[in-house]
């Protein structure tokens, strides 16, 4: 008598499995197969210029892996040869330079991680629970481990005249996506970045190089970088006037509004990911950032908000990078309200969404970082709802 | 610190990649474009995806209108209702349209469609030429609102002490993701998720897929079929092909040939001219395919199809090569 699974002699215990070099670049275990990006196909026109969503709910620790960080693109993904790949530096500087990748690989490096999140993150939720699934909902943000030269290092190579106040890059796929920046961020903590994650860039991810604009929305981050211009005034190009502008319910708009604001979201239990194991001992985990600092603490409560607990934040807390927290309890298996609350560095608290609606209105698009609410039946599904 | 690495930009590098246009005006090149030029443009290269009228096809971009929409529940933010300066119009335009086709218009024809598109936004009336000298004369009725960020200054971002326990009386649901279901189906999924009752709440359409690469095993030189795989980038923004292909703006190529023109299986987008052809006997073979993307409109006159053609006989070859080798 027993588990069939140890009294039985299993296949694998049995049999020779696979010798090396099967897979000379390895893939994930075959049961794993439905850990993936996912789109929704209703929200554009063509998939070239689409989005897709990391799966958070499949995820742990702090990481993304390479090919689960969602994909945006507005002309589909450049397939560039890196022995013709330039970055050029021209406008407002003593000497209009041109570097090939290799240039760039000789200067002195830095490793930091960074989140980066859609500033359209959660924009589908603006008038009300939507999408059943933290993919769907908080996907679009992946936290990397990026490997490049310090912005700062490359304009100081050509030299920033003194009228040099913004810097726009410049993307060299199709959509030639361009970014106004103020030179101040510009000097301070953005990459010029050509690996993550200890590899390569991944083609959808601006291989061979991309910008990285710590904390601020991913659209700035420009993948497939070829260029850099340095002005007096912002450009006002389309990605910073007809979008990523936010609309106000007055039907004026924000604009410039750079930094991505503390946001959490529990990614276990959620709607792909309900409770399976019945009532007792039960992890409640999830994942917190900030645009302006690091994560100070977390919150979770299982009752809709009457009253929290403080979460345990767990693995490495950087800077403008992702954070991983647990909140074990045990569930009685009567159903919950679960919502997490971040809180960051700078003291600000994770607003609800009525709060950030009473401010904003429900046609702004971008910038919402409202608290996430789940509900979980007594079978332990759960379904993205909201309260009052 | 200077580490000596790189080299110094010629003037025709910094030309030729420096083509931004800014507010002000600084990076706009000579030349000018009427209204009336700019609708022959925008017609045959624009109208495909945006609509006669900039009304737009499916989920692409609505160009015109939506004055007064702004602070409706469902705002349409067009170059007349929303955006802040002409010169966003122009530099976008010029460098990344027509999608799929980027950086194909000259100085002229970009300053006739923006003309064009402000003629459809009622800001100019249909003799107006737009030239680079009263370009920055130009205001767009939107410009003053917009203002910087002042999240900071903002009822959600004082300093508040976070409520730990008794925080309120009752809680109630509200809003149900599940009611409104358009939440897409995960045939892999590792659990079901929630089962719905209605249907999309959206405006959206479904969109098309993407067109899937499959490996058949035919006949033809692999390597002309993978050129051709590239050459067709060119057609993808509106065709798809391969296993599972569906009509985007234009028909599914799949088993294209041999197929009477303008005869697609549900395909309703048709040009009169297409479907006329057809009835007089077009049949597509390898001879007469060949000759409608060397010069589409030089074949079939007001096919909606907006592209040019393909110049380079080896480009036509490889193309061939590649919709033959997709699957029946």
């Amino acid at each position: 008598a027993g588990d069939p699974a140890i009294t039985e002699v299993q296949p694998w215990a049995n049999q020779l499995g696979e010798g090396v070099d099967v897979a000379p670049y390895g893939m994930p275990s075959k049961y794993e197969a439905h850990v993936r990006r996912r789109d929704v196909p209703w929200l554009t026109a063509d998939p070239v210029s689409s989005v897709n969503f990391t799966p958070l709910h499949e995820l742990d620790g702090v990481i993304t892996p390479n090919g689960l960080c969602f994909e945006r693109h507005h002309g589909g993904t450049a397939d560039i040869d890196p022995a013709k790949y330039r970055l050029m530096i021209n406008g407002l500087v003593e000497k209009e330079l041109v570097f090939t990748l290799q240039d760039l690989k000789r200067f002195p490096r830095q490793n930091r991680a960074y989140f980066l999140e859609c500033a359209a993150n959660s924009g589908m939720e603006w008038r009300g629970a939507q999408l059943n699934g933290c993919q769907f909902t908080h996907g679009m943000i992946h936290n990397v481990i990026y490997t490049g030269v310090s912005l700062r290092t490359i304009l100081e190579q050509a030299g920033v005249k003194t009228n040099g106040k913004w810097v726009m890059p410049e993307g060299a796929d199709a959509s030639a996506m361009t970014r106004s920046i103020p030179i101040e961020k510009a000097l301070d903590d953005c990459l010029v970045a050509f690996a993550m994650n200890g590899e390569a860039l991944r083609p959808e991810q601006g291989y061979p190089v991309r910008l990285v604009v710590p904390g601020w929305e991913g659209n700035m981050w420009v993948k497939w970088l070829r260029r850099i211009e340095v002005g007096d005034m912002p450009w006002h190009h389309r990605e910073e006037t007809s979008k990523y502008t936010d609309l106000m319910a007055n039907g004026k708009a924000r604009r410039f509004t750079w930094e991505m604001d503390a946001k959490s979201v529990i990614t276990n239990p959620s709607p792909q990911a309900p409770i399976t194991h019945g009532k007792g001992h039960t992890i409640i985990t999830g994942v917190a950032w900030s645009g302006r600092g690091t994560i100070k603490e977390v919150h979770v409560t299982t009752d809709g908000g009457r009253n929290w607990h403080q979460a345990r934040i767990d693995g490495p807390s950087w800077d403008k990078s992702m954070h991983r927290f647990y909140y074990e309890f045990d569930w009685d298996g009567s159903p919950l309200l679960l919502q997490s609350r971040a809180v960051d560095s700078t003291g600000y608290v994770q607003p609800t969404k009525n709060e950030l609606r009473a401010v904003r209105g429900e046609n702004s698009i971008y910038h919402n970082n409202g608290i996430q609410t789940w509900h979980i039946n007594e079978k332990g599904e759960a379904e993205n709802v909201e309260i009052s | 610190e200077s580490y000596g690495l790189g080299r110094e930009a010629t003037p025709d590098e910094v030309a030729a990649w420096d083509i931004d246009v800014r507010p002000d005006g600084l990076g706009l090149p000579e030349g000018s474009g009427t209204v009336s030029d700019g609708e022959e443009i925008y017609m045959e290269r624009c109208a495909v995806c945006h609509g006669d009228f900039g009304e737009a096809v499916g989920r692409w971009p609505v160009l015109a209108g939506g004055q007064d929409t702004l602070t409706s529940a469902r705002p349409v933010k067009t170059i007349g209702s929303y955006w802040p300066y002409l010169s966003t119009v122009w530099d976008y335009v010029h460098r990344a349209m027509p999608f799929g086709d980027a950086q194909s218009l000259s100085n002229d024809e970009t300053y006739a469609l923006t003309a064009y598109l402000m003629y459809l936004n009622d800001l100019v009336d249909e003799d107006f030429e737009l030239t680079k000298e009263n370009f920055t004369e130009i205001r767009l009725p939107n410009e003053e609102n917009f203002y910087p960020d002042d999240r900071l200054e903002s009822a959600v971002w004082k300093n508040r002490t976070p409520c730990m326990t008794n925080c309120k009386p009752e809680v109630k649901i509200t809003a149900r993701a599940a009611v409104i279901d358009v939440t897409p189906d995960d045939p892999t999924a590792a659990h079901p998720t929630g089962e719905g009752t209605e249907t999309k709440a959206e405006t959206a359409e479904p969109a098309t897929e993407a067109a899937t690469e499959v490996a058949s095993a035919p006949a033809v030189d692999p390597a002309l079929v993978e050129k051709g795989e590239k050459v067709f980038k060119k057609c993808k923004a509106c065709h798809a092909v391969g296993e599972g292909a569906k009509h985007k703006i234009g028909p599914h190529l799949n088993d294209v040939f041999g197929r009477t023109a303008g005869t697609a299986d549900g395909f309703k987008k048709y040009s009169k001219d297409m479907v006329k052809a057809g009835e007089e006997g077009l049949v597509w073979t390898e001879e007469t395919m060949a000759a409608f993307l060397a010069k589409p409109k030089a074949m079939i006159k007001r096919t909606k199809m907006a592209f040019a053609g393909l110049k380079k006989e080896d480009d036509l070859n490889a193309v061939i090569a590649y919709l033959k080798a997709m699957p029946e």
